[in-house]
């Protein structure tokens, strides 16, 4: 434990101690007030009938930001180290490499969290100073946050799977933003096609990121969605894991 | 300290190390010699358990460096080859996060931080930025974390490569300094340094450990063909005739050097010192002699003849 702090720490100093992050979190403060602009254009002054955060997960920006940012944060983790050796000198203390790869997603999990906080205080302002009554409560804000967190862990677990997978930076952010590209295509396409009784349009509606989105913004949380972002979540921090490991044996 | 068996560690197609085995006494400094693709440094990053070796095994400190790998990692200090660091880190800072991990407790690591930055000359640049110290100051941070947790075993990958004479003169002194205590493994491919560091050389070729032993000996073995080199202002004719008829002499070879004196390389049989001979006849012909010297082989000869693949049979 005192190990795996040791790291966070290590991998936080690199996230905040560098330019890149500030670039990133200045970038998505931009989109979420773009969306927030958006999002007060529409309000107008008659109350609307949907929650704000619903509206909010409704902007293309929640999906760009989604998209880009789990390849930018995540693709330095494991390719920077193994390009500039430093990998080498870490694996050569007596660390274990789940200690490394655990601290090495917390600490991205952890920037990501961070970079949603100006979310809340768009919140904040639209719920002090309109007069949606119903547009902000615990449980939408709630499901909101726990939405993007699940969706988070899932972009950003692959993220390192790709970053264990090369030594390079660029490499790594390539194969992650080509996985996303493609569930938010299949995710589309899951959308405009209704569910039918056959199994593949079911497996297809587990995939429809867009929907699962919508019903935590309502405040509404389905377990089939937890469920399937935290075990593919744990499915991709395992590949990486036996990915880290694999030196050993190759 | 360490012992090696039948080490073999092969690459897609092709063999880094092929079946050395070699051992490692406690305090002892030694050298692992060889030009550039020889294997040493696949060697060290086995001993270090970043790769695995194909067959084989290596123990360090009685630990399999594969079985056991956390408890020899917990032994070693190991400084890769081009002392990879984190630039954006402090220097202190650095250090501190390397104790950390290498499990010294909170107190611990700072007494060990500041002693090993004094140690290393890095007193005055412990809150300087990594990234922005000169390639002096970075190879003393790497020396210094490879300190930093007083393992047993210290192993360094070309410790002074790029390093300007002065610094290269304060890293040596500093690796001397720690025998006795640690035991130090080191990999170069200039001889001078490892012949004034190291109390063994193990010379490596092609993934093979061609020689092992001191320096002194390994001179030594050598010695038998020293050649002698005398400069004596005599005729040709005369000398040349002289020495024919000396019987220790194997061959030898007359030219002319400057003045009116000739310059004669002599080559003994067996290692016989033919020195006093030579001057011997010298004073009983009455020649002038300007010069008399035994031309010891280098260690560079030595490596040189040993890592050459046409004289790889001579071994």
């Amino acid at each position: 434990m005192k190990i795996f702090l040791t790291l966070l720490r290590r991998e936080l100093s690199a996230f905040f101690f560098s330019l890149t992050g500030y670039i990133i979190i200045a970038a998505i403060t931009f989109l979420i007030g773009e969306s927030f602009a958006q999002l007060i254009d529409g309000l107008g002054t008659d109350p609307w009938p949907m929650p704000v955060t619903q509206m909010f997960f409704g902007s293309i920006y929640f999906w760009m930001i989604v998209l880009l940012v789990a390849p930018v944060i995540t693709m330095r983790l494991f390719a920077l180290e193994k390009a500039s050796g430093t990998f080498e000198t870490l694996m050569t203390t007596p660390v274990s490499d789940f200690q490394v790869v655990a601290a090495k997603f917390a600490a991205a999990f952890f920037f990501y969290v961070v970079m949603w906080l100006p979310l809340l205080a768009c919140l904040l302002i639209v719920g002090r100073f309109t007069n949606q009554a119903n547009a902000l409560d615990s449980g939408t804000v709630g499901g909101m946050y726990l939405g993007i967190f699940l969706a988070g862990g899932f972009f950003l677990s692959f993220g390192c799977l790709a970053s264990a997978l090369t030594r390079s930076q660029m490499a790594a952010a390539m194969i992650s933003l080509a996985f996303g590209t493609s569930q938010f295509a299949l995710a589309w396409w899951a959308k405009n096609n209704p569910v039918s009784d056959q199994w593949q349009s079911q497996l297809l509606s587990c995939l429809n990121i867009f929907d699962q989105m919508n019903d935590f913004a309502r405040g509404v949380v389905d377990t089939r969605a937890v469920i399937f972002y935290a075990s593919l979540t744990m499915l991709f921090l395992f590949l990486t894991l036996r990915l880290v490991e694999s030196r050993r044996w190759r | 300290m360490i012992e090696v068996s039948n080490l073999t560690k092969r690459y897609a197609g092709r063999t880094a190390v092929s079946d050395i085995s070699f051992a490692v006494a406690r305090g002892e400094i030694v050298g692992l010699l060889g030009p550039n693709g020889a294997g040493k440094s696949t060697t060290m990053r086995i001993l270090s358990c970043f790769l695995p070796a194909t067959s084989g095994t290596a123990r360090v400190a009685g630990f399999d460096v594969f079985h056991q790998s956390v408890e020899v990692r917990r032994r070693i200090g190991y400084m890769p080859e081009n002392n990879p660091l984190y630039p954006e880190m402090r220097v202190r800072e650095y250090l501190k996060f390397r104790a950390r991990l290498k499990g010294l407790g909170w107190r611990r690591s700072r007494e060990r931080v500041t002693t090993v930055m004094e140690q290393c000359g890095l007193a005055d640049v412990g809150r300087r930025v990594v990234g922005q110290l000169s390639k002096g100051y970075r190879q003393r941070v790497g020396l210094a974390d490879a300190l930093v947790h007083e393992p047993e075993l210290i192993i360094l990958d070309e410790p002074t490569i790029g390093l300007d004479p002065h610094q290269i003169r304060a890293v040596r002194q500093l690796i001397k300094s720690l025998a006795g205590k640690h035991t130090v493994l080191i990999s170069t491919h200039i001889l001078p340094e490892a012949e004034m560091m190291c109390s063994r050389m193990l010379i490596m070729f092609d993934g093979k450990i061609l020689a092992a032993d001191t320096p002194e000996n390994l001179q030594r073995r050598m010695a038998g063909s020293s050649q002698v080199i005398a400069e004596i202002s005599a005729s040709a004719e005369e000398l040349r005739e002289h020495l024919a008829q000396l019987p220790q002499v194997a061959h030898f070879n007359v030219s002319a050097a400057d003045g009116a004196f000739l310059r004669c390389t002599l080559t003994p049989h067996d290692s016989l010192d033919i020195r006093p001979m030579i001057w011997l006849l010298a004073r009983e012909r009455g020649w002038v002699v300007r010069e008399l010297t035994r031309h010891r082989h280098s260690l560079e000869d030595i490596y040189v003849q040993i890592t050459q693949p046409d004289e790889e049979e001579n071994e």
